[in-house]
């Protein structure tokens, strides 16, 4: 009878304690909001699995490339639609004319592109999903030169495991200093056929709001990844050596840096 | 107490410890992956049909926002093609705050889409694992057999139901033909789906499986039946606690965390029925 009452009186705690966590709206946990906590940290390892296990099962595949049917509307645009920063605008109000985009870094011979260097040279189109990390999708035909071209003109070193892509837009003012967009993928999805440097959309110039001149499409990871305004890349060891070091504005965001699901 | 011990059944030994066990690894991983989920679906509260998300044209089916009114802010949620106030629920709650699920349903109870996302997949990594281990040890241990219902389960199928409508339960060493239903029902569709459809959301999986994305109609279609799914498995965790407090809590938890649970005297030969 004792016996029955201990476990009716257990049973009553542990089910009031679990309203309880319910009805505070679940705020015990918001803890995890902080990028230093432990248990997010352990929480976090598990991306690591993730992009370990997506980079096992996807290999060199291509993601999916859709018909000119699919394409039902213009290319949502997202984040930055048109940077503020004096030198983009100044660039911009040239048609581009004056701007370049620059290869440096762990190269054998770093590179100074117009965009004319860059049309110039084997194109690639593709009509793909842009997936963005809040949950939309839309489809569109994306031109522009294979990242792999531009680094067989640059020639990596060993030393290169990174391509960081450095970008005009300002994200922030900060007593710590200004901080841009900026975006890291490794040496796979660099090379990656469909990893392309886009000056077009859906047949046209690539517009202000998409990125103008020059954005990189990395197909098969998030939105975030495919960064826009895009005038330098640098090849290196490690991601680092901008922000707060995690390799891209998002990821420091306390996003995930691979961006694959 | 004489009289009480002949009217209880004996204990038995029904739950294994492998089955307990995964039991608190699912409950735990599906009440983070909610919580995580609808604060991941709270960045952007549509859910459409096809391939991508119509922004100039209509192929949304669900919707939740908010809308300026002479009366304040109201929370709409347009399901197909009709909208309903959902003000203090979806869309606006708490002090004016424009969200789709409220606070007290999401994890964090803030908006923070990073951090929902961090939880969510470490869960989701739990669940995967739990669910690989457990098929595994279950085809081992043949307690997959138990979930399956046999033909004579299904002739008994009307009179269960009959039996749960009026919450007559007769306890049994065994799972009777509703539970085998809805627990192979979890187990073997709705959390493969839910996996399946969370995959086919990833832009590095559609290139590994892009045949996945054509099983399920398209990626938003695919977030479309995570939602719904999930919809699905709330429902069971409903009846689910109905059941236990309708056939006897203590019984039941003692069964799901001791492995022993008491069923009922025998007052004629069983038939195995």
């Amino acid at each position: 009878m004792t016996r029955e009452l201990n476990r009716r009186r257990f049973l009553t705690g542990a089910s009031l304690g679990a309203s309880a966590l319910a009805l505070s709206g679940c705020k015990v946990l918001d803890g995890l909001n902080d990028y230093d906590d432990p248990l997010r940290n352990l929480m976090e390892s598990a991306n690591g699995l993730t992009y370990r296990a997506q980079r096992f099962l996807s290999g060199d595949t291509l993601a999916p490339e859709f018909t000119r049917a699919d394409i039902r509307q213009g290319q949502r645009p997202n984040g930055t639609t048109n940077p503020v920063d004096a030198d983009y605008q100044a660039l911009a109000s040239g048609g581009f004319a004056d701007w370049r985009m620059n290869v440096i870094g762990a190269v054998e011979r770093p590179l100074t592109l117009t965009l004319a260097d860059l049309q110039s040279r084997p194109a690639r189109t593709q009509i793909t999903r842009h997936d963005c990390v809040e949950g939309w999708s839309c489809i569109a035909e994306w031109t522009g030169v294979p990242l792999s071209v531009i680094l067989a003109e640059a020639r990596p070193t060993a030393a290169a495991k990174f391509a960081i892509f450095y970008c005009h837009d300002t994200m922030e003012n900060s007593l710590s200093g200004q901080v841009k967009y900026h975006e890291s993928i490794d040496m796979v999805d660099a090379y990656h056929p469909q990893t392309i440097l886009a000056y077009g959309l859906n047949g046209k110039p690539l517009p202000v709001a998409n990125g103008a001149p020059l954005r990189v499409r990395v197909e098969r990871a998030l939105g975030y990844k495919m960064a826009k305004y895009v005038h330098t890349i640098e090849l290196a060891s490690v991601i680092t050596g901008y922000g707060k070091g995690h390799g891209s504005y998002w990821a420091d965001k306390g996003y995930d840096w691979y961006a694959g699901i | 107490m004489p009289e009480q011990h002949q009217t209880q059944g004996p204990l038995v030994y029904r739950q294994r410890v492998m089955t307990r066990i995964t039991h608190w690894l699912w409950a735990i991983s599906l009440f983070f992956l909610l919580l995580t989920g609808l604060q991941i679906f709270n960045a952007h509260p549509a859910l459409y049909v096809g391939k991508e998300s119509g922004f100039e044209y209509a192929n949304a089916i669900l919707r939740i926002g908010a809308v300026e009114t002479a009366a304040g802010l109201r929370g709409t949620t347009t399901l197909g093609g009709l909208e309903f106030d959902t003000t203090g629920a979806l869309g606006v709650s708490g002090a004016d705050e424009v969200r789709a699920f409220p606070a007290w349903a999401t994890i964090p109870s803030s908006r923070s889409l990073a951090t929902g996302r961090v939880i969510h997949f470490f869960f989701a990594w739990i669940l995967v694992i739990t669910l690989a281990v457990w098929t595994v040890a279950s085809l081992w241990n043949r307690h997959i057999r138990e979930l399956i219902p046999t033909s004579a389960d299904l002739r008994g199928l009307p009179r269960d139901i009959a039996d749960h409508a009026r919450l007559r339960f007769h306890h049994t060493a065994r799972y009777n033909v509703l539970q085998k239903l809805a627990y192979a029902g979890v187990l073997f569709v709705l959390l493969p789906l839910m996996i399946l459809t969370g995959l086919s959301m990833s832009p590095s999986f559609n290139a590994t499986a892009p045949w996945l994305l054509d099983v399920f109609g398209g990626r938003q279609t695919a977030r479309t039946i995570h939602f719904v799914v999930m919809v699905l498995l709330v429902g069971f965790f409903v009846i689910h606690m109905a059941m236990i407090l309708a056939a006897g809590p203590i019984n039941e938890l003692r069964s799901i965390i001791t492995g022993w649970y008491r069923i009922d005297p025998a007052k004629e030969p069983q038939n195995d029925a």
